[in-house]
């Protein structure tokens, strides 16, 4: 497959910045760490592209890891999120404002 | 004169002992005279005065063989540069007269008042105080050696201080008792206090004496003044001068004289020894030993002898008008030294010595013999009381043991003492073959020779003085009794009789030591003084102070023995003499005056400074006003203008700059989670944008 | 134009337009189910540059699990439509600004600074396979397996921890 791999990074890049206007756009919590997600996800890809151009396996085994960490990051987040819906029965992140100095 | 240093004998070594008893007496009085009794004290102390007066005979035996004398170094006392002052003894006719006269008659004094103490302190109601009393006459026997002993000025003042101290001491010895409580202390600190004005003219004496001649050693000053000649009369008379001043303080003269009269307070034996006998003549023994500056200095020598002869009349006159025993005693002895006086300004040296001497026995015969006419009276009013019918108080008769219009009559009740007193009061008069004809006419003829103004003034005083005495015998001892104390007045016990008979024996043969033609003490005494002027003896001066004696004796037997006086009756002087009895009874207001101009006047100034200056100028003013509102200005100054707003401001304008610059930092805290990812992202936008670009 | 192109830009495609739906809707449940859609096509990439394992790893935990997860509390919580807001208006054009910023900041390093050619190399059929993976994943990479285990027994406790404390405070 002759796939270029600068045209893979492009695709990285854009995944990447569109989930970076989610973070900032959206203002609900679940669909910001969802645009959060997006953004581990073009990283990932970004990294296998690595591995085929370098031929080296180490980029695919870092993407495992990635995804396993991203698993328990969405576990414990979900979590707070539940559990700040529960004090502040709204998952509007502009809701949760307590730190404004 | 080059004395030799102790190579004479060694008897000379003996010297220092001579202060040494009595020293050792004191202190041994201090350490155990307590809890030994009174016979031990009396007999350590009258024991260590008669080891003196050993010593005494063995310097005088010492000097016979090596009559130039001899100068004892006893310790080197100060070694200043310059300055060398070792305590030293000098051991010559002269010292050596005042030696044997001060520690024969301390020791006859001490053994009398043994006796006459034992009964004071019991009638005054402190038997306690026995002790004090001895420990203090010894102290100031050795004080009274140091002072004819010492071979320099400062030495002598040494002696000075210390017999002034004893004085003082003696003086105030019943210091609760008195006039008001305090009587007897405000007498010894008038004492005290004159004696310092005449300390002062002795001290600036020594050190005019330093100054032009750099030394203070007898010797020493003396050859150097030889030596300087006429040029320095002008030093040489101020010392003199200053030294009379120390000399009138000392020995009781005009101005200074006031104090000896008010020291009767104390008991009569120091009355005797100190007032009559020994300190009052240091004066006149510390002119003698500087005869050799009075000597080149004959316009202060002049100022001497008036000075002496003046007090001499002056004293007498108040004599006569005094009531108190021991008054008339005092002033006598205030005229008696104006005698002496007189004849060193004269220039007769062995006549003022003579007459020192033979003075000390008559009149401590006198004080000894009033005091046993005092006890004698207040034991006749113990006794009255009581055997006096019940209905009569103890109190009835308001009794003062002193005074002389309540006696009268005693010559019966105490014949042994009326006696001696007799012997005395002759002696006094100068009434011959007695002591005191001799030693004063001896003074009378070299006035007449060298200064008749000086002649008259004494020969009055003189005259007076037979008067004076006449009229205390015919008061005290002729007459009826006048009170009935008197009635009942009971001889003294042998301790103080025997003294006193000893004492008249002196009296009566002391003239024996310098009788004219004869003129041993005047030989003897040239040793030291130098050639002296063998008075010759004028019989029409001794025939006229005879005769004047006798009238003055025989005018006091009309007016007080021819009718005696009744009880409670008035002097009859005053009647004659009206307004000048008034001005003798009063002791002619010198007192008065005194405290008028200067007394008062020091209390006048001293309290304006004490209420103007120190307290309202100093404290109320300056210290309120100036320091305190000064200091409060300044720290408020410093609170308020410095304090607050620099110090503070600077603290508090940096916690509102703190607080106005987070005011405005707080802005970024927006709370909004999006804003914090929005600055993330600029973030990063712009690093990867300046990577990207650079 | 090879297949390999043809077949990426298609996917490529999909990816970004699945990408941006999930921006844009405003339902929750949506973009989450677009986001799944996403996270499949990109899977599909992976199988086609030689990370099967990956890829199926992709699909099996990213998509179904995470998502799935995902899917549970939005359908919880926030399915409800939240009103349109007033504050912090000026962000998104600020943000869209900023994130096309970016983005041509990231094309600009990739297409300009490159170090080696980078055309596309050849690679052994079994690279990425399961087998290679595994061997290259428990040979070198043993530590930070035993470590992630660990991470992810921490986060199981920290999930149930912290929905826990909320149920004390209720009682």
């Amino acid at each position: 497959m002759s796939i270029p791999t600068e045209y893979v990074l492009a695709l990285s890049a854009v995944l990447f910045s569109l989930g970076v206007i989610g973070v900032l756009v959206r203002r609900n919590a679940l669909v910001v760490f969802m645009s959060v997600e997006l953004m581990l996800n073009s990283a990932n890809l970004a990294f296998i592209a690595f591995a085929r151009a370098y031929q080296s396996l180490s980029g695919q085994v870092f993407v495992f890891f990635t995804i396993t960490v991203a698993a328990a990051e969405v576990a414990v987040g979900l979590a707070l999120i539940v559990a700040i819906f529960r004090s502040k029965h709204s998952i509007d992140v502009d809701q949760m404002s307590s730190l404004k100095g | 004169m080059f004395l030799a240093n102790g190579a004479g004998g060694g008897l000379f070594g003996l010297a220092p002992l001579i202060i040494l008893f009595p020293v050792v007496g004191l202190f041994t009085n201090i350490l155990f005279g307590r809890r030994r009794g009174e016979r031990f004290v009396g007999l350590v102390a009258s024991l260590a005065v008669a080891l003196s007066f050993g010593v005494a005979v063995t310097q005088l035996i010492a000097l016979l063989g090596q009559p130039e004398g001899a100068r004892v170094i006893v310790a080197d006392w100060i070694a200043i540069g310059s300055l060398s002052v070792p305590w030293a003894i000098q051991v010559d006719s002269l010292s050596v007269t005042m030696m044997l006269m001060v520690s024969g008659v301390s020791t006859l004094i001490h053994i009398y008042a043994t006796g006459y103490m034992h009964a004071d302190v019991r009638l005054q109601g402190d038997p306690a105080r026995y002790t004090r009393f001895f420990v203090y006459f010894n102290l100031f026997v050795a004080a009274m050696m140091v002072l004819v002993t010492g071979d320099s000025f400062l030495t002598l003042f040494v002696g000075w201080e210390g017999v002034g101290l004893c004085s003082y001491l003696l003086i105030g010895f019943w210091y609760e008792k008195g006039a008001g409580g305090i009587g007897n202390a405000v007498a010894g600190k008038k004492a005290f206090i004159t004696n310092r004005i005449g300390d002062f003219g002795f001290l600036v004496a020594m050190f005019l004496a330093y100054w032009a001649f750099g030394s203070l050693q007898f010797e020493e000053v003396f050859q150097r003044a030889e030596e300087m000649g006429p040029a320095g009369a002008g030093v040489l008379t101020a010392i003199t001068l200053f030294l009379l001043l120390g000399a009138t303080g000392k020995s009781a003269q005009i101005p200074l004289y006031v104090w000896l009269p008010d020291a009767m307070a104390g008991p009569t034996p120091v009355s005797a020894l100190i007032h009559a006998a020994t300190m009052v003549t240091a004066g006149i023994y510390m002119i003698a030993r500087n005869h050799v500056l009075f000597g080149l200095a004959p316009a202060s020598a002049n100022v001497v002898a008036l000075v002496g002869a003046a007090t001499a009349l002056w004293a007498a006159s108040i004599a006569v008008g005094q009531y108190d025993i021991k008054k008339v005693l005092a002033y006598s002895t205030i005229s008696q030294l104006g005698f002496m006086i007189a004849a060193a300004g004269l220039g007769a040296y062995v006549a003022a010595m003579f007459h020192l001497v033979t003075h000390a026995f008559f009149k401590a015969l006198l004080f000894l013999s009033a005091g046993s006419v005092i006890q004698g009276v207040e034991r006749g009013h113990h006794h009255a009381a009581d055997h006096a019918p019940p209905s009569a108080g103890h109190a009835g008769e308001a009794l003062d043991p002193n005074d002389m219009r309540q006696m009268g009559g005693l010559r019966n009740r105490m014949p042994k003492t009326f006696v001696v007193y007799v012997v005395g009061a002759l002696a006094l008069a100068g009434i011959p073959p007695l002591a005191g004809f001799f030693s004063k006419d001896e003074i009378l003829a070299e006035a007449a020779h060298l200064q008749p103004a000086v002649y008259i003034l004494l020969t009055s005083a003189a005259f007076l003085t037979a008067f004076y005495i006449g009229r205390q015998i015919w008061m005290v001892f002729f007459g009826e009794p006048r009170s009935e104390a008197a009635a009942h007045a009971q001889e003294s016990p042998a301790v103080m009789t025997i003294p006193l008979m000893a004492l008249a024996l002196l009296a009566f043969f002391g003239g024996a030591l310098n009788l004219p033609r004869v003129h041993s003490l005047g030989r003897w005494l040239a040793h030291t003084l130098g050639e002296v002027e063998a008075g010759e003896f004028r019989l029409e001066v001794a025939a006229l102070s005879t005769a004047l004696a006798l009238l003055g004796i025989g005018l006091a037997w009309i007016l007080y023995a021819r009718r005696p006086l009744a009880r409670g009756a008035d002097d009859p002087l005053r009647r004659v003499l009206g307004p000048l009895f008034a001005g003798m009874e009063r002791k002619w207001g010198v007192d008065e005056a005194y405290n008028f101009l200067f007394i008062q006047r020091y209390v006048d100034l001293s309290r304006w400074l004490g209420d103007v200056i120190e307290a309202r100028f100093w404290h109320d003013w300056f210290h309120d006003s100036v320091l305190g509102r000064g200091y409060g200005a300044a720290t408020r100054w410093l609170s308020e203008g410095f304090d607050l707003p620099v110090i503070d401001g600077a603290a508090n304008g940096l916690a509102s700059l703190t607080r106005a610059a987070a005011d405005r930092l707080r802005i970024v805290q927006t709370g909004y989670v999006r804003t914090y990812a929005l600055s993330l992202l600029i973030g990063v936008v712009a690093v990867l944008g300046y990577l990207l670009l650079r | 134009m090879s297949v390999d192109l043809i077949l990426f830009f298609t996917l490529a495609a999909i990816a970004v337009i699945t990408a941006v739906g999930m921006l844009a809707s405003r339902n929750a449940v949506y973009s989450t189910l677009l986001l799944v859609l996403n996270f499949v096509t990109v899977a599909v990439l992976y199988l086609v540059l030689n990370a099967a394992f990956i890829a199926m790893v992709q699909v099996t935990v990213y998509a179904g699990a995470i998502m799935v997860l995902f899917l549970f509390v939005v359908m919880l919580l926030g399915s409800e439509q939240l009103p349109p807001s007033t504050r912090l208006r000026w962000q998104i054009p600020l943000a869209v600004v900023l994130g096309l910023l970016l983005l041509g900041e990231a094309l600009y390093a990739v297409f300009s600074l490159r170090g080696s050619s980078l055309e596309a190399p050849e690679v052994a059929a079994a690279f990425g396979s399961p087998s290679s993976v595994g061997l290259f994943l428990f040979r070198s990479y043993l530590l930070p397996v035993e470590v992630a285990s660990i991470l992810l027994l921490v986060a199981m406790l920290g999930a149930i921890v912290l929905t826990r404390v909320e149920r004390r405070k209720a009682k």
